[in-house]
């Protein structure tokens, strides 16, 4: 057997493998900003006593390996009665280290929208609601664009580190053919190719985002 | 209506710790004329002007909106109550605010900046609200940069647009901060004209400013602020035509210096 037969053998689960990074990855970018939000606003709007509590998850998520997370995660959930299957616990994991991130990161946001254009809101009549919704996010989310791109790309590589607690994710599925085929390195550049491809696409989507936004920067 | 009082302070006093930014003041600013508040930097011009819109909360004394407190009221003992939010957003929206740094939305365009208000705040359909606000960008002169986002425009006609905002809530009174301190000297004209017909109009105007011809040519009423205090006030004509006071003339100076005198008439 030829090594193109074994990959043309292995390449469903190649696919396969790579739809479910495409999945973790794009569910993690929707669902850890969600959390993130929650997590800067409960921090700068919030009750006092939420602070401290939030600032250590933050800082405990920032401080330690995604990999000592996902192990912690998987294998210690149970003892705590946190029993789940590879790809929740992934996608469970994959949110709470990206909120941590992106709680910083729109935390910055909230505090760099100027004063003054709520001060102007509050001067025209807006209430507390109307402020929010139609000042502070939407500016929130200009200024906090190339932060969240670069964060939607840390997301999409630290996917691979999935194939650990063995979601058959892209990484798992082709470091599992290199493995049975002794192709490591041929496998390891399959992987290179595909991740550089995917964080190639994101920054273009990002940077073409970026300049159509660009009218709308603070004057 | 013109003549009658549209805002009273009275002992008003506000400090930041131990620093005293107003002390003291009583002032009346009457309905149909503009009044100036001049003096130098850290006077505490901006703040009272900020107090009026309530986004500085006064320590001490009353400020009254036509008749009615703002933000704080004397209680039947004396003492001192603050009113609910709702009653805040209601007297203040007596009053349009112009801010030094125009703060507009950038995420808006000029139409959406001057419609916002016209459509959350007064419910206004969207068409109505849309042709309400093209009304005030033309009277600012601004009709055909509508479409422009805020980044789109120079700083005078971003200015200019925040009037625009400001005069579409159909305010009583209009508040100017320091309205053409951050505009180069050739956008700072263009601001001027749109206020000098707009007092042409009758409009109640209450303007912190270091322009001293627009004080002297355009206002009825002056008052002179200096170290947290008033220190002198009157009619335009007066108070520059006779800087007896000794920190007045010797602010004045400041802009004679600078070749002011003609617009002083001499």
């Amino acid at each position: 057997m030829t090594d193109f037969d074994a990959l043309w053998e292995a390449l469903p689960e190649i696919v396969d493998g790579l739809g479910l990074t495409i999945f973790m990855w794009l569910a993690g970018s929707l669902l850890s900003p969600v959390l993130g939000l929650g997590v800067a606003w409960a921090r700068r709007f919030g009750p006092g006593w939420v602070d401290r509590p939030l600032w250590a998850y933050v800082e405990v998520i920032r401080g330690t390996p995604f990999l000592v997370q996902m192990f912690l995660l998987y294998y210690g959930g149970p003892f705590i009665g946190l029993d789940l299957d590879p790809t929740t616990a992934g996608l469970l994991g994959l949110t709470v280290y990206g909120a941590a991130y992106f709680s910083e990161i729109l935390r910055g946001g909230l505090i760099a929208v100027p004063k003054g254009h709520v001060e102007a809101a509050l001067c025209v009549g807006l209430d507390r609601g109307q402020i929010i919704r139609r000042i502070l996010l939407p500016e929130m989310t200009l200024l906090v664009l190339p932060a969240s791109v670069n964060m939607f790309v840390v997301l999409l590589k630290e996917t691979a580190v999935l194939s650990i607690i063995t979601v058959p994710e892209l990484t798992m599925a082709v470091t599992g053919f290199g493995s049975a085929n002794f192709a490591f390195t041929q496998s390891a550049l399959v992987l290179a190719i595909c991740y550089w491809s995917l964080t190639e696409i994101t920054g273009r989507v990002g940077r073409g985002l970026e300049r159509r936004l660009d009218r709308f920067r603070i004057a | 209506m013109s003549g009658e009082i549209a805002i009273t302070m009275r002992n008003l006093g506000k400090r930041y710790g131990a620093h005293e930014v107003l002390r003291g003041i009583d002032l009346d600013v009457r309905h149909g004329e503009v009044t100036c508040l001049i003096g130098p930097s850290g006077s505490g011009k901006s703040t009272l002007l900020r107090c009026v819109a309530f986004l500085e909360e006064h320590d001490s004394g009353i400020i009254r909106i036509g008749g009615a407190a703002l933000g704080f009221d004397e209680g039947a003992d004396g003492a001192r109550v603050r009113l609910p939010v709702g009653e805040i957003a209601r007297v203040r929206r007596n009053i349009g605010m112009v801010f030094q740094q125009f703060n507009l939305w950038p995420h808006m365009t000029a139409l959406g900046n001057v419609a916002e208000g016209l459509r959350q705040v007064l419910r206004l359909p969207k068409r109505e609200a849309r042709e309400r606000a093209m009304a005030h960008l033309g009277r600012v002169g601004l009709a055909e940069k509508a479409d422009a986002y805020p980044s789109q425009l120079s700083g005078g006609q971003q200015q200019r647009v925040a009037i625009a905002r400001a005069l579409a809530m159909d305010p009583k009174i209009m508040l100017f901060d320091e309205p053409t301190s951050s505009l180069d000297p050739e956008l700072t004209g263009e601001v001027l004209t749109v206020m000098r017909d707009l007092a042409a109009e009758g409009m109640t105007m209450l303007v912190v400013t270091h322009e001293i011809g627009f004080a002297a040519h355009v206002a009825q009423h002056v008052v002179f602020l200096d170290q947290a205090r008033i220190a002198l006030e009157g009619r335009a004509g007066e108070v520059f035509r006779k800087p007896w006071h000794p920190r007045l003339s010797q602010f004045l100076e400041t802009y004679l210096d600078r070749g002011a005198s003609v617009l002083l008439g001499g």
